[in-house]
């Protein structure tokens, strides 16, 4: 039990760290020099052609949201 | 019908409304389309573990969606940005488990059925101030599902408009129609009565996800959702049987808490590659704990042509009321054999090729991108399927 408590604090401790040092090494952007973030395919939504993927993986599968798929709404689920 | 009829004239009134005032307005202010989209989708499925038939049978199932989308923009007179959206999805399904809820096979209105789902979004921005407000209505309509939703969301931008902070909340109302597998009907509601009862099932879910772009070549995206769900969570249909072999309805608690917490990543890693990752934890009170993970890599063969390869990693484990066929005993109040609640992992691989050529996709000034993708996917518990889905997008 002490061990799963360990365990799971290292882990938090490390994604904590981790975003800490995204955030810091974060370096401002110009508008013009977005030509790389603003490509299309850098999108960090779901694309529309991904549409009946995300609708099956919400049916076929337990988990749903978080930026996949919608949560509830609309299914008699055959 | 009536009711799909309804939907799409009023959604066609809408737009022509919207079409209407772009005869007013001065030039900046003008409602303008900035792009249509058509998005087609053929879904085969197979497998050997159908829930209507109390986890054995066929899972044969089609799917043909096709959804169009508009999106029309217009700035007011403080120069906010508006965007006005309009969708429409009809899904054509024909699903082998559906015929077996009368045990007639090609008899019920679900072995061969339609699902009409139209939507209407808004939003709002303010460049100067960096925020966005938006607000959205849809619906899904089948033979034997009925569902509203709407949703209310808040964004703003930092300072340095590096990162941003969107928060959202949804609620979809639903109501079911009590379909009973045939030889549980009773009383009035016997074989031949198509009189049935209705149940609610409401879904609530708040969302706060903060984006951020790291550098030049790298930007990504944390999420975190709660979702409350309550109401009649079972499927009527969906049969159980016990060790003594006597059959039952599934029976599941009427409420579900949900916490999905997600991460996204988009890194230019070239001047010809790019790398998108995403990963998500799901875990709910029913006891089930899910991962999955994606990786997409889009390779730019000329810059208006890309292939796009992925792989998607998932897994679960079971809820607590999940038994296979013939393990359930009268002691479990609840209890359900639907194979997609029960632990399996699953792999989807497959690739997109995507076209978006400056002087429009086979010369057509207006049709501005195409993009093909085709996905296989297996679980490890004998089921399958495959996906080919086209968008056409339009401008």
């Amino acid at each position: 039990m002490i061990k799963h408590t360990h365990l799971r604090a290292t882990r938090y401790c490390c994604a904590a760290i981790t975003a800490c040092m995204f955030f810091t090494s974060c370096s401002t952007v110009k508008e013009y020099q977005k030509n790389k973030i603003n490509d299309a395919e850098m999108t960090l939504g779901n694309r529309k052609v991904e549409k009946t993927e995300l609708s099956f993986q919400g049916y076929r599968e337990g988990a749903s949201g978080a930026n996949a798929g919608k949560t509830g709404g609309g299914c008699g689920c055959n | 019908m009536k009711r799909i009829l309804l939907t799409a004239a009023s959604l066609l009134a809408m737009i022509t409304s919207f079409a209407q005032q772009d005869s007013t307005g001065y030039k900046s202010r003008k409602l303008k389309v900035e792009e249509i989209n058509l998005v087609s989708s053929y879904y085969r499925q197979d497998g050997n573990n159908a829930a209507v038939t109390g986890g054995i049978g066929s899972q044969k199932l089609t799917d043909i969606a096709n959804v169009i989308d508009i999106k029309l923009t217009r700035y007011d007179k403080k120069l906010r940005k508006h965007t006005f959206g309009g969708e429409l999805g009809i899904d054509t399904y024909t699903s082998a488990s559906s015929d077996k809820v009368d045990l007639k096979a090609n008899s019920s209105a679900s072995s061969g059925d339609l699902r009409i789902y139209p939507a209407l979004s808004w939003s709002m921005e303010n460049e100067t101030k960096g925020s966005t407000i938006g607000a959205g209505l849809s619906s899904s309509t089948e033979y034997d599902y009925q569902s509203f939703g709407a949703n209310l969301s808040y964004a703003q931008k930092t300072k340095n408009k590096m990162g941003e902070i969107t928060l959202r909340v949804q609620a979809y109302l639903d109501q079911l129609t009590l379909i009973n597998p045939v030889e549980l009907r009773t009383g009035s509601n016997g074989e031949d009565d198509e009189n049935y009862g209705s149940a609610s099932r409401n879904t609530f879910s708040g969302s706060l996800s903060y984006s951020q772009i790291v550098n030049k070549k790298l930007q990504v995206l944390f999420s975190a959702e709660a979702v409350q769900q309550q109401g009649y969570l079972s499927l009527p249909f969906h049969r159980v049987y016990y060790q003594d072999g006597t059959v039952h309805q599934e029976n599941l608690p009427d409420t579900r808490f949900k916490i999905p917490l997600g991460f996204r990543a988009s890194f230019f890693a070239s001047d010809k590659i790019i790398i998108k990752g995403y990963y998500r934890y799901y875990t709910d009170d029913w006891g089930l704990h899910s991962n999955t993970a994606n990786i997409e890599v889009p390779i730019k063969l000329t810059p208006f042509i890309s292939v796009s390869p992925f792989y998607r990693y998932y897994n679960q484990t079971a809820i607590k009321y999940f038994a296979p066929y013939k393990q359930h005993t009268a002691q479990n109040i609840y209890h359900t054999s639907n194979y997609d609640l029960s632990e399996f992992s699953s792999n989807f691989f497959g690739a997109g090729v995507r076209l978006a050529p400056p002087k429009g996709v086979f010369g057509k000034k207006h049709v501005s991108m195409i993009e093909l993708r085709y996905g296989h996917y297996t679980k490890n518990i004998q089921m399958n399927a495959d996906i080919v889905s086209m968008n056409l997008k339009f401008k």
